[in-house]
């Protein structure tokens, strides 16, 4: 199960993302990047403190959307990883290319 | 030799000794009368003629039992039809006689007591053959759908009929003896309740009940016939002749008319109401084929015909048809005594129709459900009734019934109609079901034959030399997986070996590894750095996997002359590598990225590569996630530590060994063999 929130905060998008991102969850989660990404959305923050697992799909669907985000110049980041799923990225290599921060005030220091 | 006597030949030979027993019978009448006129003494005891009197009786009834065994029918008309026929034969028989008598009338011989004699007994055959063949008849009739009651009480009655044959013994007569009177009496009172016994009469339609009446009415005229020739008055009769006075005839006489007059009643009163037993019984044999036609082989098409002609008879509609929604194009038509322009044109009218009233179902939540009723005004029918078909809580379409006259459908036709479309709806979700079960059948069977293609792809033997020992196993949690690894010999002394995880699982998964399979086979041939490898495979992958879809891979080149591994890790897991010399295990953490997850030349800067050197005894160990991240009921993963602990104690065997402790541990942890990721595992250890 995933549960996806958006809210437009300030001058930036905040998904928040809780539960498993999983092969049959990981289409919500596309869908909701997916849309945000055509909002034409500057900033988009995505909130994983209460992911609790993220399966190869749901990598996956980050994945795709590396291209694009580069694309648009879009400022995508992950942050509040738990160790788990922060692993996960870091096996794959994902770290490397997308934009992961510990928490909330890290990221809005940053922008 | 075994001799056993056939129906057939018994049959005859009850009918060689009857009409033997009747042609003595004659002669000793005639010697009797012959006795009584010329007064010779001839001393003929009086039971003579009587025992052959029994005796023909009983032969005739032996005959006709065993005949109507053979007659298997149970179309009680063709029963009827064949008391007829023996009516006819022996009436026509008898009205000749009589008519030849009457031509003889003036001459002498007509007086003739020799005359007289021959042809009372020949009437008197006909009349007990036909009295006994339509006993028969009546009592296969009488014991349609018998209940053990009614058995009990027909053997009483048969019993004691065939006991009165042996009464005229006793040479008393109706009009005098008393007893005569009593039995008489009870045996009619017995008749009279058997004949209340017509079921039969209900299984006749209406066609069968007009043949019935029309026999019946004909057997009760030959029956009434040949009483009236058996009557004779005391004052006319011969003295010794008096045939009414034997108890046998007398009550079967009054047996066979009771019961034919009381048929004959039920018949004509049943007449009325046959169509409504007909149509009710039409309705259960619709309604049966209306379940039966699965089994029949029939189509979805074929059960909404059964449903459109079982639905429009049961309710007398004139017209009618069934419309089923197609998930694209126009809705499919069944219709029956309409035309399309018509069609077309009622249903326009039923639109607009301001008459309508919804019947909402009892089961039915949704609207679309709602049964409609219509009445027009100006059309060629009067009435509509609109029943929706609801097949798997869907809407698969809507029937539509119609009458010439108003107000058609009451609420006892809407209910057989909702009975008719719920077990049509019934049969067509049956089909549907096994349609849909031959067809995972078939996408079983398509997948076994994807799981042997793939089984092809695993290596069967790895590529080694005398350094190193290789072993590996891998289990997919489909039938098909996502897992792969392989070696290749790149030179004499140099291997290449490769572990891969493609990212989701199932078919998708196994077309990908399919597809890795092809271009590392491909690759190695190059014989290329690491390095070269992964920016060439993931060139290659870009172009062909699906856009959410990557590889994680390790590569490895073993070269046993250097005793050198060179190794790149692509996303994958990281390597456990256990050296002899510190008695421990340790991953070989590296940077990586795994394949097609950066499309673009761009790749070639995330790719790093390793260079360690090996010892004797030391073990390199692959797995895929399936194995470390496989998880148990508490939710809680094998785990990186884990598997470093089984290596380290473990270290000791050959790899055949350390896989299957592995394994073995981890079905141990997981708490059955049902993972639900592909897992694998290559064991390389070195000499």
């Amino acid at each position: 199960m995933i549960e996806i929130h958006k809210d437009i905060e300030n001058n930036y998008l905040l998904i928040t993302v809780e539960g498993e991102a999983d092969a049959s969850s990981a289409i919500h989660l596309d869908n909701s990047i997916k849309e945000s990404i055509e909002e034409d959305h500057k900033i988009i923050l995505v909130d994983c403190t209460k992911l609790n697992y993220i399966s190869s799909a749901g990598l996956g669907v980050f994945m795709s959307h590396i291209g694009e985000i580069e694309e648009k110049e879009i400022n995508f980041i992950l942050f509040g990883l738990s160790e788990k799923v922060m692993n996960v990225f870091n096996m794959l290599g994902l770290d490397q290319l997308l934009t992961i921060k510990s928490n909330k005030e890290e990221v809005l220091a940053g922008i | 030799m075994n001799f056993k006597p056939t129906s057939k030949m018994i049959l005859r030979l009850t009918m060689v000794i009857g009409i033997l027993l009747w042609v003595a019978l004659t002669f000793v009448n005639g010697l009797q009368v012959f006795d009584k006129i010329y007064e010779v003494n001839l001393g003929i005891s009086k039971q003579l003629p009587a025992l052959l009197l029994d005796l023909f009786f009983i032969s005739f009834i032996v005959y006709y039992r065993i005949s109507i065994k053979k007659v298997e029918s149970s179309n009680f008309v063709d029963l009827l039809w064949r008391v007829f026929a023996i009516g006819l034969v022996t009436t026509v028989i008898s009205l000749a006689s009589e008519l030849f008598y009457a031509t003889i009338a003036d001459t002498t011989l007509a007086d003739h007591w020799l005359t007289n004699t021959l042809f009372y007994n020949i009437n008197f055959a006909l009349i007990s053959v036909f009295l006994i063949s339509t006993f028969t008849v009546w009592k296969k009739l009488v014991l349609y759908q018998k209940s053990r009651r009614l058995v009990i009480y027909w053997n009483v009655f048969e019993g004691l009929l065939m006991a009165c044959i042996f009464f005229n013994f006793t040479g008393l007569t109706l009009q005098s003896s008393i007893i005569f009177k009593l039995l008489f009496g009870i045996l009619v009172l017995l008749a009279l309740i058997l004949s209340a016994n017509l079921k039969w009469v209900a299984y006749l339609n209406f066609k069968q009940k007009w043949k019935s009446i029309l026999l019946i009415l004909l057997i009760s005229i030959y029956l009434i016939y040949f009483f009236r020739l058996v009557y004779t008055p005391e004052s006319e009769s011969l003295r010794f002749l008096n045939s009414i006075d034997n108890l046998y005839v007398v009550t079967l006489f009054t047996f066979l008319l009771a019961y034919s007059l009381f048929s004959f009643l039920v018949i004509l009163f049943n007449l009325p109401t046959s169509s409504v037993f007909e149509q009710k019984l039409e309705e259960a044999i619709n309604f049966q084929r209306l379940s039966q036609s699965i089994q029949q082989g029939e189509n979805e098409n074929q059960i909404f015909d059964v449903l459109l002609k079982s639905a429009m008879s049961a309710v007398y509609a004139d017209a009618g048809w069934v419309e089923i929604n197609k998930v694209n194009g126009e809705p499919l038509l069944r219709t029956k005594n309409i035309s399309h322009v018509n069609l077309n044109e009622t249903k326009r009218q039923i639109k607009q129709g301001k008459h309508k009233y919804l019947l909402k179902t009892p089961l039915g939540k949704a609207s679309d459900e709602d049964r409609i009723l219509v009445n027009f005004k100006k059309s060629n029918f009067r009435s509509a009734l609109i029943v929706p078909l609801v097949v798997q809580n869907k809407i698969a379409g809507q029937m539509y019934l119609l009458k010439e006259v108003s107000d058609g459908f009451n609420s006892e036709i809407i209910n057989i109609i909702n009975t008719f479309s719920s077990q049509a709806a019934i049969s067509v979700e049956n089909f549907r079901l096994l349609g849909d079960a031959l067809e995972n059948e078939r996408y079983k069977e398509e997948l076994n034959i994807a799981k042997s293609v793939q089984r092809a792809l695993i290596p069967k033997t790895l590529d080694h030399d005398e350094h190193f020992e290789i072993h590996a196993f891998t289990e997919a949690a489909a039938e098909v997986g996502g897992d792969y690894y392989d070696t290749f010999k790149l030179e004499d002394h140099k291997f290449a070996v490769v572990i891969g995880d493609v990212s989701g699982n199932g078919t998708s998964a196994a077309f990908h590894m399919s597809q890795m399979k092809g271009i590392f086979q491909s690759l190695a041939q190059l014989d290329l750095s690491a390095k070269d490898f992964m920016i060439k495979a993931n060139s290659a992958l870009s172009k062909c996997l699906e856009k959410k879809s990557f590889i994680t891979l390790s590569y490895f080149i073993i070269n046993t002359v250097e005793r050198s591994i060179e190794f790149s890790r692509a996303g994958h897991c990281p390597t456990l590598y256990y050296s002899k010399k510190d008695k421990k295990s340790k991953y070989l953490e590296t940077k990586g990225l795994g394949l097609g997850i950066l499309r673009n030349e761009k790749y070639a800067n995330f790719v790093n590569v390793n260079k360690i050197t090996f010892a004797k005894d030391d073990i390199v160990m692959l797995y895929t996630d399936g194995i470390s991240e496989a998880t148990n009921s508490e939710k809680d993963e094998f785990g990186y530590d884990r598997l470093q602990v089984l290596l380290d104690q473990n270290a000791h065997y050959d790899p055949v060994m350390i896989q299957k402790v592995f394994i073995g541990k981890l079905y141990e942890f997981c708490g059955n063999e049902d993972l639900n990721d592909d897992y694998t595992m290559v064991v390389i250890k070195f000499k």
